[in-house]
């Protein structure tokens, strides 16, 4: 096993983010379409097509994740958010026809993760988007853990360009367990190898020098 | 980075969101002030966007240098106890002290398992199959002394020799010996003494 000594904190599971992890940092800089249900004094410059120095009840914005779940309350007096068009009942269906045909890093890299988040905000068609969230997940899922566990020593680009962050994940961990496992049928496990940390900072220096 | 390397420590980065900070900071005081004396509770929305902000700020600092962290702690495991000097010049001096600390519990840890000599853990990360390894060498090192007392002279393209004459520095002599040969520059040398050089890439295990 080709044993990993930095371990970077995994990004959450569900609708609850991970504080520390950086998967769920990026994650949440995405932004959603929200409108505004109270006014903000002082603060329309940060509305860029007014002059006005409050925003306005009623403004249309696009905020991202972290200030709409910060600034939401249940009882709807500050902010309501809509769905972005990928979770809407037109591409539900697209989804739930046949999940392997969408490419999910077009639809947002974080279709999942983002998905999950959504039910944080009380919008009508939670319980559908959850459904069409696992629906497409279980869907794909075959294809692509049977393309990470055969594809051995060759260039994966095709294979995990349409796929999802989380996806894309799975599919690498996929792919470290294959190669494991072929070092150890080829007697390599035993081996000790250069440290592939120490390897990549030489690599650096040298194309530094270069420069 | 998600191979695990540690670029430089970014001060200016750092200094730009805690100032950020700071006035984010001071505007909310200015309208708590006022919505407490004035009665102005329509700021309040404002008050908490601005809170948002920083709690975002704070979260996003505080991940940054626990991911630098993360990093850190895995050069100790990789590299060993010292660091190249391109790579402590990465590490800001709060991130220096934190790592000799690091390694200082390693080593207590380390003193306190196994009994009386204690147990290197850092060693044997894959399961070893024989005491003593065939190693090439794939770059100059040096010397390198054995426990029995042979000094083995590492360098590329060079036979086991012994009793070489030092450099003050430890290094290599200048150029050529008069009998070095270009074939069979393969040792077999004790494991513990080169799984260090052999993850750091100076050596390179051969299986036969």
């Amino acid at each position: 096993m080709d044993t990993q000594s930095y371990l970077p904190v995994q990004p959450g599971v569900g609708m609850e983010e991970n504080f520390l992890s950086l998967d769920d940092i990026l994650l949440s800089q995405e932004r959603l379409p929200a409108r505004t249900e109270c006014a903000f004094p002082r603060l329309g410059f940060l509305e860029k097509s007014t002059d006005n120095p409050d925003i306005v009840e009623g403004t249309k914005m696009e905020l991202p994740l972290w200030l709409s779940k910060g600034l939401y309350d249940r009882k709807r007096r500050v902010l309501s958010v809509e769905l972005p068009k990928v979770y809407r009942e037109g591409w539900r269906t697209v989804f739930n026809a046949d999940p392997n045909v969408v490419d999910l890093h077009k639809m947002g890299p974080y279709y999942y993760g983002l998905g999950s988040q959504m039910l944080h905000f009380d919008c009508p068609e939670n319980t559908e988007i959850g459904q069409t969230l696992l629906q497409t997940f279980i869907g794909r899922f075959r294809r692509n853990m049977d393309s990470s566990q055969n594809a051995y020593n060759e260039d994966t680009s095709a294979l995990v360009e349409r796929l999802d962050t989380l996806e894309k994940a799975l599919f690498r961990s996929g792919q470290s367990g294959l190669n494991s496992f072929q070092s150890w049928e080829k007697g390599q496990a035993s081996q000790i190898t250069a440290s592939a940390l120490v390897l990549n900072y030489r690599k650096r220096k040298i194309t530094d020098m270069q420069q | 980075m998600s191979d695990g390397q540690l670029p430089a420590f970014s001060e200016d980065g750092l200094r730009q969101v805690l100032q950020e900070m700071e006035s984010l900071f001071e505007q909310n005081q200015a309208d708590v002030n006022e919505a407490k004396v004035g009665g102005r509770a329509d700021l309040i929305p404002s008050i908490k966007l601005r809170h948002c902000c920083l709690l975002r700020n704070q979260r996003c600092i505080l991940a940054y240098l626990y991911d630098r962290l993360l990093r850190i702690r895995a050069l100790r495991w990789e590299y060993g106890s010292v660091l190249p000097a391109t790579v402590r010049f990465h590490m800001s001096a709060e991130e220096l002290t934190w790592f000799s600390q690091y390694k200082k519990s390693l080593a207590s840890f380390m003193r306190s398992v196994g009994g009386a000599e204690g147990l290197d853990i850092t060693q044997d990360m894959k399961p070893p199959k024989s005491l003593y390894i065939q190693v090439r060498c794939l770059k100059d090192h040096g010397e390198f002394e054995i426990d029995d007392g042979t000094v083995v002279l590492l360098k590329k393209n060079s036979q086991v020799r012994e009793q070489e004459e030092r450099t003050a520095s430890g290094e290599k002599t200048g150029s050529g010996h008069p009998d070095v040969r270009p074939f069979c520059p393969q040792h077999f040398l004790p494991r513990w003494k080169c799984e260090q050089l052999i993850r750091q890439g100076v050596l390179e295990h051969v299986l036969s």
